[in-house]
């Protein structure tokens, strides 16, 4: 059984599609990473998806209940980290955890007990009874994460969950989508993360202008560019792009205090590099060569559409 | 659909409601302080028989109660943006409706039956038909919910906006609903009262404490459940409107 599956998804605001027969379907314990630019689409289709926006046309299966016909019974088995991560200003962080729980059926004792480990997961148990109205942007999210999975859902839909975070916090969500994974819940992640979406996602949608571009996992779209690469170079002496290009070095720009350059043939380019050196008498600080990253892919594929 | 799991969802709205709109400094001013004030304002200084204006201060207190907390909640929320998450949770559109109902309808029999038992123990006041009373407080606070809470369905997520546009529907419908002058003194404005629901629960407290009311109880009480549905009923017209424009 999938855990998710929307076919033909179609929303359009006015004159502007927003989402164009978006199909997605996500297998039982994947995480499944939805890439975009702002204003692709990513987020009219997670709130399509969570019952939020009711599509112009097109379903929506959550664990194989429709949302649209039974919308109770499909949300008691998903849990949702909304854009922004909000929660209720006026009540305090156990509060806000103790009534979510409360509006999936939970008994007291069980979700008494969610909400003290979670609390403690999150690093918030020492502000359990304080208002939320007085946390800052890192710990809004945390709550919003415990709301999202005290039930333990079997689906996690998470819209942009690190989008302006620290770093502690940014660590924090992550570590809880995995171990939520590693504990059953099949994930949705929406990101203009590129790193983010790599490191944590099993398959990866690539949507842009509102239509699915690419689906594959991180590695395979990254494989789709591998044609041509990159090489990392500093020298001790300062010089200019235009001593760099050779027949083997298509492009090259600066990068900090070092130079990239982008090659058909890395070898070729490597000898090139070198020639160059000792022709300008330059010496080398460093060399890399590297393949096409994830994010390559997605401009090359964004740029492309 | 569930029945078991759409009540508890209505009644989950309706406690996240209570626990957090019922202290909110608007609700407080417009559904306590206001009536209170704008009864003083018309009794102070007359020479007005206090037991004959008893039915249309209850009335206007229901009415000013029960409709206070409906306007600011779904505001309040696509503010605070608290709205989405609320509909990702296990409750659809006519569960927010009815909770935000229920919760206003709390409060306004609530603080409505407070006011009635003091009244009764200060002024001694006379109490001619129990059942009505019960009715018009049941009733009342349900119409009067519904109303605030259709108010609030238009798209916005400015609270005050919504708050003034509530009152300028409010505050009319006072002076036209036999609360400051009673129904068979109107004379030639008699006419405008039966346009005002206000108009029937003011007459059903009438019935129910000084036995005086002009329209029969049943006719009052069909407005009243009619009102209910009506706004009910446009309430999720409108807001299932906004969930498809995505406002």
């Amino acid at each position: 059984m999938n855990a998710i599956e929307a076919h033909n998804l179609y929303k359009s605001f006015g004159q502007v599609t927003a989402v164009d027969d978006v199909s997605i379907t996500v297998k039982k314990g994947e995480i499944y990473g939805f890439l975009g630019q702002n204003g692709a689409g990513k987020t009219t289709t997670i709130r399509m998806l969570t019952g939020v926006l009711i599509p112009d046309s097109g379903t929506v299966r959550i664990c194989d209940m429709d949302i649209l016909k039974q919308p109770l019974e499909a949300k008691m088995h998903m849990g949702v980290i909304p854009e922004n991560g909000t929660v209720y200003a006026d009540l305090t962080a156990e509060q806000n955890i103790l009534w979510t729980a409360k509006c999936y059926r939970m008994d007291r004792a069980t979700r008494e007990k969610k909400a003290r480990e979670i609390l403690i997961r999150l690093e918030l148990d020492g502000r359990k009874d304080d208002l939320v109205r007085t946390f800052s942007k890192g710990m809004r999210q945390r709550i919003s994460i415990a709301c999202a999975i005290v039930h333990s859902p079997p689906v996690l839909f998470l819209d942009e969950p690190t989008t302006g975070l620290d770093v502690i916090s940014r660590r924090l969500v992550i570590d809880t989508v995995r171990h939520m994974n590693r504990e059953g819940s099949t994930v949705l992640i929406t990101t203009h993360n590129i790193e983010e979406a790599s490191a944590l996602c099993s398959a990866i949608s690539i949507i842009h202008k509102g239509k699915i571009i690419a689906t594959d996992s991180p590695e395979k779209l990254r494989k789709l560019f591998d044609t041509s690469g990159f090489i990392e170079i500093s020298f001790e002496q300062k010089i200019t792009g235009r001593t760099l290009i050779t027949g083997g070095i298509s492009r090259a720009e600066p990068l900090g205090d070092k130079w990239r350059v982008y090659t058909d043939d890395a070898d070729r380019a490597v000898k090139d590099l070198a020639k160059i050196a000792e022709q300008n008498n330059l010496k080398i600080v460093s060399v890399a060569t590297s393949t096409p990253t994830l994010e390559q892919a997605f401009i090359e594929m964004t740029e492309g559409a | 659909m569930d029945l078991r799991m759409f009540i508890w969802s209505v009644l989950m709205v309706t406690e996240k409601d209570m626990r957090i709109y019922y202290y909110k400094g608007s609700v407080v001013i417009f559904g306590l302080l206001f009536p209170f004030i704008m009864f003083l304002t018309f009794f102070i200084g007359r020479n007005l028989d206090l037991i004959l204006f008893f039915p249309g201060f209850l009335g206007m207190m229901l009415f000013f109660s029960a409709s206070s907390t409906g306007p600011l909640i779904t505001p309040w929320e696509k503010r605070e943006k608290t709205y989405e998450r609320l509909v990702s949770l296990p409750v659809v559109i006519e569960s927010i409706i009815l909770g935000d109902i229920l919760s206003g309808a709390v409060f306004g029999f609530v603080i409505t039956t407070l006011v009635w038992i003091a009244g009764s123990f200060l002024l001694h006041l006379p109490l001619a038909n129990p059942s009505v009373l019960i009715a018009a407080l049941f009733l009342g606070s349900l119409a009067f919910a519904a109303l605030g809470t259709l108010l609030s369905s238009p798209a916005t997520n400015t609270p005050s906006n919504i708050m003034m546009f509530s009152n300028l529907v409010r505050l009319p419908l006072i002076f036209v609903s036999g609360i400051f002058i009673p129904l068979s003194q109107l004379g030639t404005w008699a006419w405008t009262n039966m346009f005002s629901p206000l108009t029937y629960l003011v007459d059903l407290f009438h019935t129910a404490i000084n036995g005086d009311g002009v329209y029969s109880p049943v006719l009052d009480s069909a407005v009243l459940i009619s009102v209910i549905f009506i706004f009910v009923v446009a309430a999720k017209t409108i807001q299932q409107h906004n969930l498809l424009s995505g406002r």
